[in-house]
């Protein structure tokens, strides 16, 4: 009497599924569902907006750069400020209503 | 640097140039050089003959999003006359340079110095004609056309038409048409938007023009498929002309299906009676006039069936490899992982895997095979599935349109390989 034969092989995708299925147990079913398909569409990060972007591309240029010293002399919490403490004022905006 | 690494590689009809387009944004044209006298034995080189920035970024104020200047396709057109024009385009904007070169400067001008300052009109007293006179060879790029604004998704693809006149764009859901010559309008041919985008199912990943029908293209899918429209049919494409589809074997269906399926190039042959398709690890070949199976199908790396696991958490399984064929259509040549890249003979269905890296080939030394071993025991000059790396990946290829000659684009490095002369 010939031994009865399992046939059926795991193919090596369906291993790998099951291997995939058991790290991520929330996948969804569809995989090249809506998700992935827009996932796909808008590759990138998103910013805030451009000036965002402008501040994130200069850093991009500027890492070698060291940081700039940050102010010694705390002006708030510390202490009350006196008008000698606080930043001189570079430009002096004339009034219209004085001219 | 991470803006040197190529993204496209193009010969032109002739094979005289080869351009290379990265993510920096630049093109560089290589140009074969005339074989000297004393070596006939020894095709000429490619030096470099022209360098431009052709794109930069931008940014779009409505999406908030960064536009890349990494050029995705340089596409030559045919030369009509001195100059060399091509097409090459990032995700949103395609570019029409011509390149020129300038061999010949006027000299004698009466208004100017040789300097180019202006003389005192008064001091002129006697007129002269301007000489001709020959200078070193210069070459220079200029933008001729700018097609904008057409694209609301990444463009993939161009493909110039072979009527000389035309050429199409596509982005993951549209087709346009252009005219080179106008660029304040296209025409869309195939639209796949679904109203609703959580009803989106698939995507356009490439399109490509007859070689000679110039009412023919084909586009191909994330899901397999390839659609072929016929423009005499009508000005909006969305109905096929044909449909080409392998079936599947439902039991062995499994979560990786899908998106092994997805189709990363499409490219007819140069006779026009064949088309290849690229997916993740196979090539195929299909007859025109059969659409239900393809006539040839070649295993890339079928290795890689038991690592989808990891290839997918790494992202490599959405790699996009591109395929090409060899001037008399008898041979196919794609990439691979690990810097390895495969041609298939298509008479004798020999097969073989090369490798480009400096490591491996010295300038003139004979390319040796390459073996990656599937199997418990691993041979001598075997490389083993786990040891590949992932990182050195060749996506983009290219063949000379008349000579065995090969271009192959191994991260930021391109390798030029020549058949040996006898």
């Amino acid at each position: 009497m010939k031994p009865i034969v399992n046939d059926t092989v795991v193919s090596p995708e369906k291993v790998e599924e099951a291997k995939l299925k058991a790290r991520y147990p929330g996948l969804g079913a569809k995989p090249g569902g809506s998700d992935l398909l827009r996932k796909r569409l808008q590759k990138g990060p998103k910013y805030f907006d451009s000036g965002d972007y402008n501040m994130a591309k200069a850093k991009m240029k500027n890492k070698s750069l060291p940081l700039a010293p940050v102010e010694k002399t705390e002006i708030t919490g510390g202490h009350i400020p006196t008008p000698q403490d606080l930043p001189q004022r570079k430009t002096v905006l004339a009034s219209k209503l004085a001219g | 640097m991470v803006s040197d690494i190529i993204s496209t590689v193009e010969f032109n009809y002739s094979g005289e140039l080869l351009a290379t387009g990265d993510k920096g944004g630049r093109v560089v044209i290589f140009q074969h050089e005339q074989e000297s006298k004393n070596r006939p034995h020894l095709r000429g080189e490619y030096n470099v003959y022209s360098t431009f920035q052709s794109h930069e970024p931008e940014f779009d104020y409505l999406k908030s999003l960064e536009i890349e200047e990494k050029i995705n396709k340089i596409r030559w057109l045919q030369q009509q006359n001195a100059a060399h024009f091509l097409l090459s385009t990032n995700d949103k904007t395609i570019k029409l340079w011509k390149i020129s070169e300038r061999d010949k400067r006027a000299e004698g001008y009466n208004l100017k110095d040789e300097d180019g300052r202006l003389r005192d009109p008064f001091r002129i007293t006697s007129l002269r004609v301007p000489v001709l006179m020959p200078m070193d060879l210069m070459v220079e790029a200029s933008p001729r056309r700018i097609f904008a604004n057409a694209h609301t998704y990444h463009i993939n693809s161009i493909s110039v038409n072979s009527d000389h006149e035309t050429y199409l764009s596509a982005d993951d859901l549209r087709i346009n048409l252009w005219h080179l010559e106008i660029t304040d309008r296209s025409f869309n041919i195939v639209d796949i938007k679904p109203a609703n985008m959580e009803e989106l199912t698939e995507v356009i990943t490439a399109a490509e023009c007859h070689p000679h029908q110039c009412n023919v293209f084909v586009y191909s899918s994330s899901k397999g498929t390839i659609r072929l429209c016929d423009m005499r049919a009508g000005a909006l494409c969305d109905r096929h002309s044909k449909f080409f589809e392998e079936p599947e074997d439902p039991s062995s269906r499994s979560f990786f299906s899908e998106i092994i399926s997805s189709i990363s190039d499409v490219k007819f042959s140069h006779s026009g009676r064949y088309m290849m398709t690229r997916d993740y690890l196979s090539v195929k070949v299909w007859d025109l006039n059969m659409e239900n199976r393809p006539v040839e199908t070649y295993q890339v790396h079928e290795y890689l069936r038991s690592k989808l696991c990891s290839l997918y958490e790494n992202d490599c399984i959405f790699d996009k490899f591109e395929c090409c064929w060899n001037g008399s259509d008898s041979a196919i040549m794609t990439g691979s992982y690990n810097n390895f890249f495969r041609m298939f003979d298509r008479n004798t269905r020999r097969d073989i895997t090369l490798e480009a890296s400096r490591e491996s080939s010295k300038p003139r030394a004979t390319l040796k095979p390459r073996k990656v071993s599937t199997g418990g025991k691993r041979k001598k000059d075997e490389i083993s599935v786990d040891s590949l790396d992932f990182n050195k990946k060749i996506l983009h290829t290219a063949w000379h349109p008349k000579d065995n000659v090969i271009a192959v684009a191994a991260t930021n490095n391109l390798y030029i390989f020549q058949d040996k002369i006898n």
